[in-house]
């Protein structure tokens, strides 16, 4: 087994892992961390794959921003409510919820072509950098990339409208 | 034993599936969130498997609108709990039955 093999391998099952952890943790602080350890291993997961921006932003926004603004939430709201909040739905939607689960993974792993399918050992040059990305984005991609950046307007101002106090004075 | 394609098409099936467990049976909605980001990493990854697969860099241009789109909704979606914890002191899907026939 080659050395990105099991790297993969590696990553993969951390991955995965902390993946379940999140969703069966008991608490969600608890759950945020396992996410962050999610975010990391597929940044790990993007590196193997030769995707190296990907995992630079993977780790600034998800690990950086996204977990750090959820872990803020679950401070502002009261966390001794949310440990309360252990428990999942009834007995009858979880098992349910688990089994269509169970079927629609059953479904996607039998979507695949049988044997193998290997990657290509030649890849176009600077495959994967700031530089061949950065030409997509600002060529083929441009309006996307605009549009993008219009939607990110859009949810500061809807954020702060939405988490603003009625009555209090805008900041 | 090489490690290609369908690893990891099948390890994001596995991450998706496991993010809609999530889902489908938390009662708590920030988990829910957590969830919802879990199945959002599950594609990013298979974009970027396909994108090594093809050897073009469309999908990583891809992955990364996703990441965009995904900053936008976690920062909504965590204001809409805010307000709806202002509301009901409480961020149970269950107790979110106003609209219940």
């Amino acid at each position: 087994m080659t050395g990105s093999a099991l790297l993969f391998y590696v990553f993969g099952a951390l991955a995965l892992a902390s993946a379940v952890l999140v969703v069966t943790g008991k608490n969600a602080i608890a759950s945020a961390v396992y996410l962050v350890v999610a975010f990391f291993n597929l940044a790990g997961l993007y590196v193997l794959l030769e995707a190296h921006f990907l995992a630079a932003s993977q780790i600034l926004v998800y690990a950086g921003a996204i977990t750090v603004l959820i872990l803020f939430v679950i401070m502002l709201l009261d966390v001794s409510q949310l440990v309360r909040l252990q428990g999942s739905r009834n007995a009858i939607a979880r098992s349910l919820g688990i089994v269509l689960a169970g079927l629609f993974a059953i479904l996607l792993a039998s979507q695949l072509a049988p044997g193998e399918v290997g990657f290509p050992e030649k890849l176009p040059e600077g495959f994967g950098t700031v530089e061949s990305i950065g030409d997509l984005l600002f060529d083929r991609y441009l309006l996307a990339f605009e549009l993008v950046s219009v939607l990110l307007l859009a949810a500061i101002v809807a954020a702060v409208a939405i988490a603003h106090r009625e009555g209090e004075s805008t900041p | 034993m090489s490690v290609g394609l369908h690893h990891y098409l099948l390890l994001s099936a596995l991450l998706f599936v496991v993010g809609t467990v999530g889902v489908i049976t938390r009662r708590n909605a920030i988990v829910v969130l957590m969830s919802i980001e879990l199945m959002l990493n599950g594609v990013n990854l298979s974009l970027a498997a396909f994108s090594r697969y093809w050897g073009d860099g469309s999908g990583h241009a891809l992955v990364i609108f996703s990441i965009a789109v995904a900053a936008a909704e976690a920062a909504v979606g965590l204001a809409l709990l805010i307000a709806v914890f202002r509301n009901r002191q409480s961020v149970d899907l269950e107790d979110l039955n106003l609209l219940k026939g």
